[in-house]
Order: C-alpha cells, then sequence, then structure tokens
C-alpha cells in the first residue's frame, strides 16, 4: 500500500467498494431474492409449471403486504435496541376492532381507520413505557402485553365478528395492472419510515440508542422518547397491517394474527433482511427484501404443490442458513473494534 | 463562571462525595487529581447530567441550575468528553460529532450540511485526515478523540470536562492532545481536565483540586506547589520511590520461551527470548505491535510464521487454551473487557483458569485461595471472595486478574499495561509483586506506555515500531533512547496511520 | 509499600453484599410466599399432602424446562425450541409406540431423552459454530420440529401411550409421591450440584464476559453447546411427563417455550446472561405454576387469565428491576464503579 501506482489503487479502492456493497445485508438480500425468484422460475418451468404469471405476481405482492408491514414496523424497534412479541395479538384485535366498528356502513370506515390506529398506539405507546420506564427487559414487557391482549381477544370474541364494508374490501382486493393496489399502502409506509430512518433525527437517534444506549444518552439523546416513539411506529404499522388484513377478509378474526406467527415471522424477516437483533444496524430496505424472499420461497413452495407442514421445515432451513450468511460476511467483512 | 458548591452524591447508602467545592473561570484549566475512588469521576457525571447530586448546588454565572439529562447539561454549555469514549463505532464521523443536534432543513435531517459543519469542526481543531463520512470504527484511538473532542465542540459549550483524556493514549499524542487543550483554553473555555498523570497536569494547568475519598483535600494554584506536594495530599502520605529495587542479577537458566522469526498480519520478523526470573519490558508507540506481541505469544492472534519454543519444547500456541496449558498467562490492558468477569464473584473469577483448563493445575481450595488473595495484596482477602469484581477499584481489580493467573502457576507472564487506570497505592503494589514473582523464577514480559514505570521495572528493554522490534536497550536506557527508537520510522507510520481503516 | 493502600472499595461494602443476596432472586422467593399464601387462603385444603404433592406434579415439566432453559440464558442465549421439543417428543413417543408396541418404556424414554439431546447439539453446534443469534438459530428450530412432526403424522398425530409410560407423568413411585416429583427433585439438586461445579461456574463467567472467559482459556463454544444439549434433554424429559399427565396432543407443547423463559426472567436471572441463580428460575417456574392455579381456583375465566398472568408478570419483573435500578445505574458495563 505505500508503492503501487494511483491508477491500481483507485481500481483496489473500487473492488474494495464493490466488495463492501455486496456485504452490505441490504444489497444482498435482495439479490437473494433475485436469485430465488430466478430459481423458482426455472424449477416451476421444469415442472411444466409458469411461475412468473400475472396471478402469481400479484399473489406473491399481496401476500407481501401484511408481513411486509408488520416486519417494518418491526424493523423499527429492532434497529432500537428493543423487540415486539405483541404484534401476532395486536394484528388479530385490530381486524375485530375495525370490523365491529365498521360494523358494514361506509360512513364508519374513516372512524373505525382512526379506532385501529389509535388502540395500536396506545399499545405501542404502553409497551415504550413498560420497556422504558418499568426498566423490563423488552422481550417480557411485550410478551406480557402479547397475553394481556391476547385475554382481552379470547375473553370478548369467539370467532369471527364484524363486517367490512365493500367499499373497503377494495384495499384487499383491487389492483391496478398487476399491482394490488394494497402493494401501495405498503410503499407508502415504507418510504416514510426509509424518511425516519436517514433523514430525521428520530432516525439518527433510533440507530445511536440500538447502537449504544448508553453512549447515546451521554450524547445528549433522549433514549427514552426515541425507544418509546419507536415502539409507537412499530404498532401503528401493525395497525396498518390490521386494517389490511380486515379489508382481505371481510371481517375481524381472532386469529389473523397468530395463525400466520407474524410475531415471530416479522422478526425472522427483520433478521433475514440483515438487520442486527442487537440493534444499530440494518434499516427498511434490507427488511423488505427479507419478505420478498420469504414470499417467494411461499409461492415456490405452492407451486410446487409442497406439504405445508414441510414447508414449515424448509422455512426454519433458510432462515437460520440466511442468518449464518450474514454472519458470516460481517464478520469477514468487518473486524470487529478490539478497543 | 462556573461554581460547584457543596456537592454531596451517596450510591446505596455509601457517600463517595461529601460537600465538595469548585470553581471554575473562563479561560482556565483547572485539574481535578486524585487516586481512584477519591470521587472525580462522580463529581463529573454529576455536572454532566448523568447522576443527580444528593445535595450542593450547581451556579452557572451565579445561576442555580439542575440537570436531569445529559442533554440539559449540553444546552446549558457543559460538554464532556468521557474516559470510556461515547461514539457509536457503525455511524460515520458526521453523525457522532452532530449526534442529538443534527441540522435539519424542512424537518429533515440535512446530511450535506452535517458533513460540512463536521469538516469545519475538525479543521479547527487542526484534525486533518478524517472524513466526515468515515465510520468511527475504522479510525484509531487517537482519532476517536479528536472526534469526541468535536463533538464537545460542536455543542458550542463553554466548560468542557474532560475525564483521563490520555489513558488510551501513546505519549506524542499526549503531546497533541495537550496542544489543544491549551488552544481551547485561550479560546476562553473553561476546562475541567482530570488525571492521573501529574505531569500533564502541571502542564497544563493552573489551578489544581485534589480530591481523597469523597472531599475536596486543597485547591492550589500550579505555579504555588509541587509534584511531591500534590503526591501527598493525594494518597495521604509520602510516596519516597516508585519502583522496588531489582533482584541481585542471578539470571541463570535456559531461555523459557524462544521466538525466532514469527510473524502475523500485524508482526514482522519477531525474535525474541525470555529467561526465568527476568522483567522484559517492550515500550514503543501505540499501534507499534506491542499488544499484538503479547496476544501473539499467548495465541489470542496467534502468529502464522516463524517458530517459537516454551520450555525448550516447540509450540506456537494457536488459541490461548494451548498458551495457558503450556504455562503462559496474559493480563490483558482490558480489564473490564478481557481480564474479568465483573458479575462474577472476586472467587470464581480468581478460579476461571483452574476450572476452564483442568490439566493444568487443580483449583485451589478455600485456604490456598485466601493465601493466594493475599499474595495479590487483596484487601479484605479472607472475607472478601464471594463479592462481585465489579465493586472493586481497578487496582483490586487489577490484582485480581494476577490471581487468576498465579492460581494456574504460569511459567511465564505476559503484563500489557498492568497498571493503566491504577491508582498511585495500587500501582506500587503491583510494581512491587511483579518485581517479586520475577524474583522467584517466572519470566515476565512487561508492556507500558508510561515510560518511568518501563524503565524502573525493566531488567530489558526491547522497543517495538511498526509492527517488528526496533531495537533492545538495557537496563538503565533513558526516555529519549526508547523515543528514539520507537520513532524511527516516523514518516511511514504517518503515512500508514493515514490509511488505516 | 507491601501492604494494602487505604484506597480499597468504600463504595462497595455491605451494600454490594446484600445485593449480591438479594441479586439472585429474592423477589421470586417473596413472589412465590405471596401465592403460596394466596393459595392457602383461597382454598384451605391446598396444604394437605396430596394436594400439594399434585400440585408440585403439575409445576414439574415447567421447572424443569426453566431449569434447562436457565442453563441456556445464563451463558448469555435464549432456547425457543423447547416447547417444539416437548411437542415432537410426545408424538414420537406415540408413533414408536405404536411402530414397536411392546417396547419397554425405560428404551422409549431413552430414545426421547437423546432425541431431545441431539436437537439441542444442533441448536448448540449452530449457534456456536455458526455464529447464528440463539434466538433466530431455536426460531428454525422450532418451524423445523413442528413442520416435521406434523408432516410425518399427517397433520393430526394419533396413537396412544401405554400405561407404563404414562406412569411417570401420573402415578406414583411409591407410598403417594408421585414419579413427577422425584424427577423433579433429581434434576433440580442435579442443576443446583452442575451450577456449584466448576462448569456451572464457567458457564456463568461465559454469559458474563465471553472475551474475558475465552482469554482464560475456557472453551466458550463447547461450554455454550453443553447448555444447548442439557436443556434439549430437559426438554425431552419433560415431554415424557407432560405426555403421561395429559396424554397425546398435537398442541402437548406449545407456548411452553416462553413460560420456561418467563420463569427464569421471573426468577431475576438476567436475560443476557452472567447472573441470577438455578434455584431462583426453578421457583420461578414454581411461582408460575401456582399463578395460574389460583387464577383457576378465583374462577378467572380461562380467557381472561392471560391477561391477568401477563399483567403480573410484567409487574414482577418490573419491580425486581426497579429494586435495582439505582444499583444498576452505577453498575458495569461502561461506567464501573464510580472513581
Amino acid at each position: 500500500m505505500t508503492a503501487g501506482s494511483p491508477a491500481a489503487s483507485s481500481t483496489g479502492r473500487l473492488a474494495a467498494r464493490l466488495a463492501w456493497r455486496l456485504s452490505d445485508p441490504a444489497v444482498g438480500v435482495w439479490l437473494a431474492a433475485l436469485g430465488v425468484t430466478l430459481l423458482g422460475w426455472i424449477v416451476v418451468n421444469a415442472r411444466g409449471g409458469d411461475f412468473l404469471t400475472q396471478p402469481n405476481v400479484t399473489i406473491i405482492l399481496q401476500n407481501c403486504v401484511a408481513l411486509g408491514l408488520i416486519a417494518l414496523g418491526q424493523t423499527m424497534v429492532i434497529l432500537t435496541g428493543s423487540l415486539d412479541l405483541s404484534v401476532a395479538y395486536l394484528v388479530s384485535l385490530g381486524t375485530l376492532v375495525a370490523a365491529e366498528t365498521m360494523d358494514g356502513r361506509e360512513g364508519n370506515i374513516a372512524w373505525a381507520v382512526l379506532v385501529v390506529l389509535l388502540l395500536a398506539g396506545a399499545v405501542g405507546l404502553a409497551n415504550g413505557l413498560i420497556v422504558t420506564g418499568l426498566r423490563v427487559n423488552a422481550f417480557i414487557a411485550t410478551l406480557g402485553t402479547a397475553l394481556i391482549l391476547r385475554g382481552w381477544i379470547e375473553d370478548t370474541y369467539t370467532g369471527p365478528a364484524g363486517s367490512v364494508p365493500g367499499t373497503f374490501r377494495r384495499l384487499g382486493y383491487d389492483r391496478i395492472g398487476p399491482l394490488p393496489v394494497s402493494v401501495f399502502l405498503l410503499a407508502a409506509v415504507a418510504v416514510a419510515l426509509w424518511l425516519i430512518c436517514r433523514r430525521t433525527r428520530l432516525g439518527h437517534h433510533m440507530y445511536a440508542t440500538g447502537g449504544d444506549e448508553h453512549a447515546a444518552r451521554l450524547s445528549g439523546v433522549r433514549t427514552h422518547r426515541t425507544v418509546i416513539l419507536a415502539h409507537v411506529l412499530c404498532s401503528l404499522c401493525v395497525g396498518a397491517a390490521a386494517l389490511f388484513l380486515a379489508a382481505r377478509f371481510g371481517t375481524g378474526s381472532p386469529w389473523a394474527g397468530t395463525e400466520a406467527r407474524y410475531d415471530l415471522e416479522s422478526i425472522a424477516a427483520v433478521v433475514l433482511g440483515g438487520t442486527l437483533l442487537a440493534g444499530g444496524r440494518g434499516g427498511v430496505v434490507g427488511t423488505l427484501g427479507g419478505v420478498v424472499v420469504l414470499a417467494v420461497l411461499d409461492s415456490v413452495f405452492n407451486q410446487l404443490s409442497v406439504d405445508p407442514f414441510f414447508k414449515n421445515v424448509l422455512r426454519g432451513v433458510v432462515i437460520i442458513a440466511a442468518v449464518a450468511v450474514w454472519t458470516r460476511r460481517r464478520r469477514r467483512g468487518a473486524p470487529r473494534r478490539t478497543a | 463562571m462556573l461554581t460547584m458548591r457543596d456537592m454531596t452524591k451517596s450510591f446505596l447508602g455509601n457517600r463517595v462525595l461529601h460537600n465538595v467545592t469548585l470553581d471554575l473561570v473562563p479561560g482556565e484549566v483547572h485539574a481535578v487529581v486524585g487516586e481512584n475512588g477519591a470521587g472525580k469521576s462522580t463529581l463529573m457525571k454529576l455536572l454532566s447530567g448523568e447522576h443527580t447530586p444528593d445535595g450542593g448546588r450547581i451556579e452557572l454565572d451565579g445561576e442555580v441550575r439542575t440537570f436531569a439529562h445529559p442533554a440539559q447539561a449540553q444546552a446549558a454549555g457543559i460538554g464532556v468528553i468521557h474516559q470510556e469514549l461515547a461514539l457509536l463505532p457503525d455511524r460515520t464521523v458526521a453523525e457522532n460529532v452532530l449526534l442529538g443536534r443534527e441540522p435539519t432543513r424542512f424537518g429533515l435531517v440535512d446530511r450535506a450540511a452535517m458533513e460540512r459543519r463536521t469538516a469545519e469542526l475538525l479543521d479547527d481543531l487542526g484534525a486533518v485526515g478524517i472524513g466526515p463520512g468515515t465510520p468511527v470504527r475504522d479510525l484509531s484511538v487517537a482519532r476517536q478523540q479528536m472526534v469526541e473532542v468535536a463533538k464537545a465542540l460542536a455543542a458550542d459549550v463553554r466548560i468542557l470536562v474532560m475525564d483521563e483524556p490520555t489513558a488510551a493514549l501513546a505519549e506524542h499524542e499526549v503531546a497533541a492532545l495537550c496542544d489543544l487543550v491549551r488552544r481551547l483554553s485561550a479560546r476562553g473555555l473553561g476546562i475541567l481536565y482530570i488525571s492521573h498523570r501529574l505531569r500533564e497536569v502541571f502542564a497544563l494547568a493552573r489551578r489544581i483540586t485534589v480530591l481523597k475519598d469523597g472531599r475536596a483535600v486543597t485547591t492550589v494554584a500550579t505555579d504555588d506547589t509541587t509534584m511531591d506536594a500534590v503526591v501527598r495530599a493525594m494518597v495521604g502520605r509520602e510516596l519516597t520511590s516508585y519502583y522496588p529495587p531489582r533482584a541481585a542479577r542471578a539470571r541463570v537458566g535456559d531461555p523459557v520461551l524462544t521466538v525466532e522469526d514469527a510473524g502475523n498480519e500485524r508482526l514482522a520478523r519477531i525474535s525474541l527470548s525470555l529467561r526465568p526470573g527476568e522483567i522484559l519490558g517492550v515500550g514503543g508507540l501505540q499501534g507499534s505491535g506491542r499488544s499484538s506481541l503479547a496476544r501473539a505469544l499467548f495465541g489470542a492472534a496467534p502468529f502464522t510464521t516463524g517458530t517459537m519454543t516454551v520450555a525448550g519444547r516447540p509450540l506456537r500456541p494457536r488459541r490461548p487454551r494451548q498458551a495457558i496449558g503450556a504455562g503462559i498467562a496474559l493480563v490483558s490492558e482490558d480489564r473490564k473487557g478481557e481480564g474479568l468477569a465483573l458479575r462474577q464473584s472476586v472467587r470464581d473469577n480468581a478460579l476461571l483458569v483452574t476450572r476452564a483448563v483442568p490439566g493444568r493445575q487443580r483449583p485451589p481450595g478455600d485456604g490456598a485461595l485466601a493465601e493466594l488473595l493475599a499474595r495479590v495484596r487483596l484487601a479484605g482477602a479472607g472475607h472478601g471472595a464471594g463479592r462481585e469484581v465489579r465493586f472493586l477499584s481497578g487496582g483490586n481489580q487489577q490484582k485480581v486478574v494476577i490471581a487468576k493467573w498465579l492460581a494456574a502457576r504460569p511459567m511465564v507472564l505476559l503484563f500489557d499495561e498492568p497498571t493503566r487506570g491504577v491508582d498511585v497505592g495500587a500501582k506500587a503494589a503491583i510494581h512491587t509483586l511483579v518485581r517479586e514473582l520475577a524474583g522467584e523464577g517466572l519470566a515476565v514480559l512487561l508492556i507500558s506506555s508510561e515510560l518511568p514505570e518501563l524503565i524502573g521495572m525493566s531488567d530489558r528493554l526491547l522497543v517495538m515500531a511498526e509492527g517488528h522490534l526496533a531495537g533492545e536497550l538495557p537496563a538503565g536506557a533513558s526516555e529519549e533512547d526508547i523515543m528514539r527508537l520507537a520513532t524511527t520510522d516516523r514518516t511511514a507510520l504517518a503515512r500508514k496511520g493515514g490509511e488505516r481503516r | 509499600m507491601t501492604t494494602e493502600t487505604p484506597t480499597t472499595p468504600k463504595a462497595p461494602g455491605r451494600p454490594a453484599r446484600i445485593a449480591a443476596l438479594l441479586g439472585g432472586g429474592a423477589p421470586v422467593y417473596a413472589l412465590l410466599a405471596a401465592l403460596l399464601v394466596a393459595l392457602a387462603v383461597t382454598d384451605p385444603g391446598f396444604y394437605e399432602p396430596d394436594r400439594l404433592l399434585a400440585f408440585i406434579r403439575r409445576a414439574a415439566p415447567l421447572v424443569l424446562l426453566a431449569a434447562g432453559q436457565y442453563l441456556v440464558i445464563v451463558c448469555g442465549q435464549f432456547d425457543l425450541s423447547v416447547g417444539a421439543i416437548v411437542t415432537a417428543g410426545v408424538v414420537v413417543a406415540a408413533e414408536l409406540y405404536s411402530e414397536f408396541p411392546g417396547a419397554h418404556w425405560l428404551v422409549v424414554c431413552a430414545v426421547l431423552l437423546g432425541a431431545g439431546a441431539l436437537v439441542g447439539l444442533v441448536n448448540g453446534l449452530i449457534t456456536t459454530g455458526l455464529g447464528v443469534p440463539s434466538f433466530i438459530t431455536t426460531l428454525g428450530m422450532m418451524l423445523i420440529l413442528e413442520g416435521g412432526v406434523f408432516f410425518w403424522t399427517g397433520g393430526s398425530p394419533q396413537g396412544y401411550l401405554p400405561d407404563d409410560f404414562r406412569a411417570i407423568g401420573r402415578d406414583d413411585v411409591f407410598g403417594g409421591l408421585p414419579w413427577a416429583v422425584l424427577v423433579c427433585a433429581v434434576v433440580g439438586a442435579g442443576a443446583v450440584a452442575l451450577m456449584r461445579s466448576g462448569f456451572g461456574r464457567t458457564l456463568i463467567a461465559t454469559g458474563d464476559s465471553e472475551r474475558a472467559a475465552a482469554l482464560s482459556g475456557v472453551r466458550v463454544h463447547r461450554v455454550r453447546t453443553v447448555a444447548f444439549v442439557l436443556s434439549g434433554a430437559a426438554a425431552a424429559l419433560a415431554a415424557v411427563l407432560v405426555g403421561g399427565f395429559s396424554g397425546v396432543s398435537a398442541q402437548a407443547g406449545s407456548g411452553l417455550e416462553f413460560e420456561a423463559i418467563t420463569a427464569v426472567v421471573l426468577g431475576g436471572v438476567l436475560l443476557g446472561g452472567g447472573r441470577g441463580s438455578v434455584v431462583a428460575a426453578m421457583a420461578g417456574a414454581f411461582s408460575l405454576t401456582a399463578l395460574f392455579t389460583l387464577l383457576n381456583l378465583q374462577g378467572v375465566s380461562g380467557a381472561l387469565e392471560s391477561t391477568v398472568q401477563g399483567a403480573i408478570v410484567i409487574a414482577a419483573v418490573g419491580l425486581g428491576a426497579a429494586d435495582w435500578s439505582r444499583l444498576r445505574r452505577r453498575s458495569p458495563s461502561r461506567g464501573g464503579p464510580p472513581s
């Protein structure tokens, strides 16, 4: 590095840059998504199926929306060094409250949306306050809120309840060309969160708090406020997901969130997208990639009519393998600071 | 401009500060000195808003202020540079410097303005070659310190608190930092300078306040006092000689450890031998490879080339366990991170090695353990073995680390900065102990950034530069001799430093 | 200067010792005592020997799981797969009996234990060897095991367990002493002995500071893997008890992983490792079972039960945390004792 022509060193730098880019999980996961899609296309076509048909693409995208919204919310809390295990029950409760408040009448839609978002915001606020104010570990705190919500749901509802008017159901079914309208909801939320992460003080403070809470506090960051806001953002995303699912099902379902295991799935998607479980590193783009990978895989398995139970097995393997790859890369890419 | 009056603070019923009063005027460097546990850091944390005082008040320009959160102290113009740097390794320099006060445009963070402002601040400090967009983890410790200073200044502070800013710096970096402190005070900043190193304090400060056992013993003008007087006030007694006398020259016998032309990615052409009973000092600048050498000998960052023998048998340890099995021990420079399991008891820490490496030595029983703790001069050795080590002072923690290794009866002891962050009294105790151990026939390798310590303790000196051995000096070499060897290739070093990722 | 200087710890001393004493889990003993008193008040007959033993028998599986989970948590990891191991264990036992109807119960138990240990081994190797966060590893393992069990049994596990096998879960050894209580006592004693041994101490030290442990010659990977193996084996043993107690069911172990983690945390064990006692963790499991029993006796509807549980868990952990907030502020990770 002392000798060497400037040209050589500049290409070297370029290569290093490229390598650095590739070792960025956010890029890697999208490449993986591309790879999985390609592989799926090849395998399905070889079996005489047709993978990239318009209906199939629509289905894949639609499948991304609910998990995508929740995983984006989860990204906010995980980046901040927290965690939210209450999302699954909150989704269920959200669909129920939405459908009951709408009660089949168009006039109630705006009101219902507001109520669901308020409810979600309140749950997020509670989570944030428990984590920061009571100093309860996020894992336990949100597990506790999950149990509380579960009791509420099971005590109040025995099955599907309420009904969603046709206008609102269009959120679940309409599409523009091959794109379901719900994808625009996901995109809008993603852009908003991306902006928050990258271009607002709150975002910077979230990364700082997740990276090193003590250091962030000493730097004058209001870490508690940051964690609380991250939880509120997360729950609002979950509220949005609940509204989408209500539109999709046409009614509120007590199992909407738990059957799909949105709590653990969303965490898996976030980690798949390269966000550090410990916080401070990662972001929105990677999470979306993680969600796409899971949705495409699901679709491939469906097309190949893989046993739904065996699908779970494969998913488990994929999640572990993907995270193993990120860890490898991270270890090699960035030597840990020793001091 | 600033007066702290009757500051009092207790933790769990223990008073660590008793009515400490201190004032600061603009343009002044006011040093706060004292042994570890004297209350210096606590005093500073009250000022920074990290802790709230139990009693007393803080007056700023005659106005009483209370700080419940660091953000409030910063808003009042008080900046703090912490001993453990409060930087986020994954974030860029600019993001760190302006953390908590990011410039915004239309509600969004203005990245261009951030980088501009950071570059200005760094320029202002004369810190060249630090890119605002570089992740902090890619900077050397000295440069990280610069970033920390820039961060404090970004808040437009009028009062700067520096807590042991030179603890992790090599001597030439210390000089640069002192220069910076002088420039800042010339601009009218009031600086509270907390340090162990009296030489710096006397070079910089206009006034010195000595804390002892949580009380302000005295505040004196630097010109009216001497180093000896300050040490006396700190310790409460006379310290005549810092270093124990060398043992009679009786170093005989074959080397217990030899290295022949060894290297790895940080070291090259290392050849040395270490005999029982001698203390081999290793000097050099920060980053010259001293710690890498210790880690290589210990198998933590192993040699990849060359040969090495331990007790006459060829062995190039590839992991610490192997080295420990062969009788090598490393007292790491990072006591809290690498030396101790902080939430565990003194006993569990002291027995850790013997438990982990069963072949080496049986874990001592209670009696033997008490003897061992007494041997390293750990206070309250009898009843205190159940205490969690995080509650001990730095010096006592270091003694636990040493006890942990002695329990395994090593032949070779590698000490990497054994007295860093250790108060004066414990330091002397550790020096005596190290000398004693060598006297009993152990081979000791001693790495230190403090030249007087290195010279006072070593029987023989190696000086490192840029990952290789720059030369060997006999006992009694002068500081100049060492620095000359250490800085032989300064220009190349500077270039390398600039490129360091 | 051969004598100790007078600068030694003023800060620590008495309060530190009290903290060390309580730090292990005094709050959980208080909680357990309160619950037991409440039980006595609600149901005066609760302390008749056979009812008390029945209570311990009911608590036994969770106690085993808590002991295993403790080992994993105290070295800084999570094991989310234990619930799935219990389910899989019960189902596998039934399948074994339908394949080999005459199998001796000891053989079946041994096979289950071996399989549980094997699952733990895989968890451990993936976590330590590949560097995948254990949260993700064991989450993936949970998906794999559950998917695998259902795939294997075609979605609805059948078969039955013979009486000699079920005896361990529901019958007495002699004179009214249930097998489950005996197993519980033996495992408890074993866990205490283990944690007092050199291995146990190195396990905690590893959870406290991985680097310090590794540089002291601890084989960190191996130690952690052993913890996972023991947790897997404990879960398999719990499966034997659960299978005996309630028979074959696809839901046998669902949610048990969270209950076990909750129990451990109730016991004052630090998530993240390095602190807490195994006795307190098991006391946490008893507390949780006592809580369920109390809610039952109080006639709290099954649905609201989880709400109350969630609230109490948050409150208990929050109270535990609040007691230590002053202590924690001056505690280690960065600050160190005031100097």
